[in-house]
């Protein structure tokens, strides 16, 4: 199988007051379609800044990121967004759902970008509901949830696009075992039924074991 | 769409603050409404003041009287069209906090020289006839519920003694700068009366009105109404109606002037109040909007998003206190004295300036969050710890 993610070369460094703070160092990565990855490693190696960067919220200061053949690491901010929107779905370590929407409100967001009508909307937000096993929770708001029911609305509206990969931050940090369980057991089904990349952030061995694959940063280098 | 009712909520996220921030926003929209509407009443009666009207008066002073013979020299001087004559009267009626102009004035031409006060031929004809009859203001005979026959009674001040009168005329204003809250009755009456109680008071005139035909002639010819009585034991000042006006009102108009500032004071206040208030929603959802970068939405939606909900609350604010303003400011009509403000209503300017600060306040409000949003960076804006 042909690799869908490429990252080449690229280091990336952030402005911190008057100092340049190096996070990664030359890192090249290849993740095939249909893989699931899980990348592990102290706090603050650049974990999270890797995702960031394969996910397209970010640019690196170097080298190339290709995703599906589109080297995403030249496309502008504008260019970035709509790709996004097609090709990534997010998952966050704190669910990040917008508290004065519903459940069904928050994951048809991202579809308010396409032009779906209301109708096809619905249909595709109670499928992924319904896939998060949610579909009689549609009309909660996520405070009425709890922390595992937040974090499968978070998923629901990360697969409602359909999108090729979905990026995964912690997304069992902040829950209790079982619910940790529910939600690793969401995203193997997503891998392995839906054929969707995965690419998840843990500092959770029992998360990581879950993985086809993991790899370890360490203070920006790949090991 | 759907992010128009994402703005709604946002908008009443915290119900307690949004709605402090709408009711303090109606509050100065009423204090401005109020401010303006005496600024503008204040400017109308200048600006009502006739070009071709001049009124000629005491050199020393307002209060002093002119001769009555005066009448028939100023009448005589070219370029002046009609002369008539009035009488400060004052006195107290039923109530002496309640005042309102009441004065002795020349029946023949009064009318004439101000054709503002629209009067029935019939009434004045009445009015003409019948030495104690007066001529009063539809808001005064509507205050006071007179009608046509009934008697009214003063008790002089100025000119003592009980004084009574027959409504022979309610005149009504041509429109609604004019004060409706004035009352005439014939200078003869008065006269007579002075005569047999005051004969040292008789024959003398509060001021002399003098319509001009061409109003460009004004200074030309005041200054000819000076030059006839120099030197005379009662030397005149003679001034077009508006500089009369301005000169007699400019210790108001130095208040007037300051109200005006103030109004516009308030309208800062309210941006800061708003602008505060948005300030502090941006920063709670920079997680938010970071989360809608990232799903896709493009800056467009976020002006959308975060000037609208803007939008809202100065609209609401806006409208509630205009909505308030007009009973607030006919309650405030109603409160002064008659006669300070003769006619006090909200000008449309007022309205057109109300409704243009509230949505300029909205928009100018967002603008700062909307940069802040817009700049934050998608990683930086999920590192935010409010
Ligand atoms: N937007 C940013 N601006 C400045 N510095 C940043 C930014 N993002 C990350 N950093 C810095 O880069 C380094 C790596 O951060 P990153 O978040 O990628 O680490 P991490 O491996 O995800 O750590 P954690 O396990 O704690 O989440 C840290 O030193 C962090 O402080
Ligand atoms: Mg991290």
């Amino acid at each position: 199988m042909a690799a869908i993610i490429k990252v080449k070369d690229i280091n990336k460094s952030y402005q911190r007051d008057n100092f340049v703070v190096p996070v990664l160092n030359n890192i090249s990565l290849d993740v095939e379609e249909g893989e699931f990855i899980a990348l592990m490693g102290p706090s603050g190696s650049g974990k999270t800044t890797l995702l960031n960067l394969i996910a397209g919220i970010d640019k690196p200061d170097k080298g190339s990121i290709t995703v599906a053949d589109i080297n995403i690491a030249a496309l502008s901010e504008s260019e970035l967004a709509k790709w996004r929107s097609h090709n990534v779905g997010f998952v966050f370590q704190f669910y990040n759902l917008i508290p004065v929407l519903t459940a069904f409100e928050n994951v048809e967001l991202p579809l308010l970008l396409t032009n779906l009508s209301k109708k096809e909307r619905k249909e595709h937000v109670v499928a992924a509901l319904t896939l998060v096993g949610l579909e009689d929770r549609m009309d909660h708001y996520p405070k009425q949830l709890s922390g595992g029911q937040e974090q499968r609305v978070a998923i629901a509206r990360a697969i409602v696009t359909d999108p090729i990969i979905i990026v995964a931050d912690e997304p069992t940090g902040d829950l209790d075992k079982k619910s940790a369980d529910d939600i690793l057991l969401l995203l193997e089904r997503l891998n392995s039924e839906y054929k969707k990349t995965i690419i998840m952030v843990t500092h959770d061995p029992n998360a990581a074991s879950k993985a086809h694959m993991q790899r370890h940063l360490d203070k920006g280098d790949l090991v | 769409m759907k992010i128009l009712k994402l703005m709604f909520k946002n908008a009443f996220r915290h119900k307690l603050r949004t709605t402090l921030t709408i009711v303090g926003i109606a509050i100065a929209v009423i204090a401005f409404s109020l401010l303006r509407t005496v600024v503008t009443v204040y400017n109308s009666g200048v600006d009502a003041s006739a070009a071709d009207r001049l009124i000629t008066r005491h050199a020393v002073s307002f209060i002093f009287p002119l001769p009555y013979s005066y009448k028939d020299k100023i009448q005589q001087i070219e370029g002046v069209d009609i002369v008539t004559t009035a009488n400060w009267f004052q006195g107290i009626y039923i109530d002496k906090d309640q005042f309102f102009a009441r004065m002795a004035i020349d029946p023949e031409t009064y009318f004439l020289v101000y054709p503002e006060f629209v009067l029935s031929k019939e009434e004045l004809n009445n009015f003409k006839k019948e030495r104690n009859s007066c001529v009063i203001g539809n808001e005064i005979a509507k205050q006071y519920n007179l009608k046509i026959g009934d008697i009214m009674t003063i008790d002089g001040d100025i000119y003592p003694g009980r004084w009574d009168f027959i409504v022979r005329g309610i005149y009504k204003p041509k429109d609604k700068t004019i004060d409706g809250t004035q009352m005439y009755f014939q200078y003869d009456y008065l006269n007579e009366r002075l005569e047999k109680e005051a004969p040292m008071r008789a024959n003398e005139i509060g001021w002399f009105v003098i319509k001009i035909k061409d109003p460009s002639r004004s200074a030309d010819i005041s200054e000819k109404v000076d030059k006839l009585f120099k030197n005379s034991s009662a030397e005149t000042k003679t001034e077009t109606e508006r500089a009369f006006q301005q000169g007699f009102l400019s210790a108001v108009s130095a208040i007037i002037t300051a109200l005006n500032y103030l109004s516009f004071i308030i309208i800062g206040i309210i941006l800061l109040v708003l602008a505060n208030t948005m300030i502090m929603a941006a920063r709670e959802r920079t997680r938010e909007y970071a989360v809608m970068k990232t799903l896709g939405f493009s800056a467009k939606h976020l002006v959308g998003l975060i000037m609208g909900e803007s939008m809202v609350i100065s609209i609401l604010g806006g409208g509630l206190g205009l909505l308030l303003s007009f009973p607030v400011v006919d309650g405030f009509g109603q409160a002064i004295p008659k006669g300070m403000f003769p006619v006090f209503y909200i000008e449309p300017i007022t309205i057109i300036l109300a409704v243009t600060a509230a949505l300029s306040i909205g928009i100018i409000s967002s603008i700062f969050p909307l940069i802040k949003a817009l700049n934050t960076k998608i990683v930086d804006g999920f590192r935010f710890v409010g």
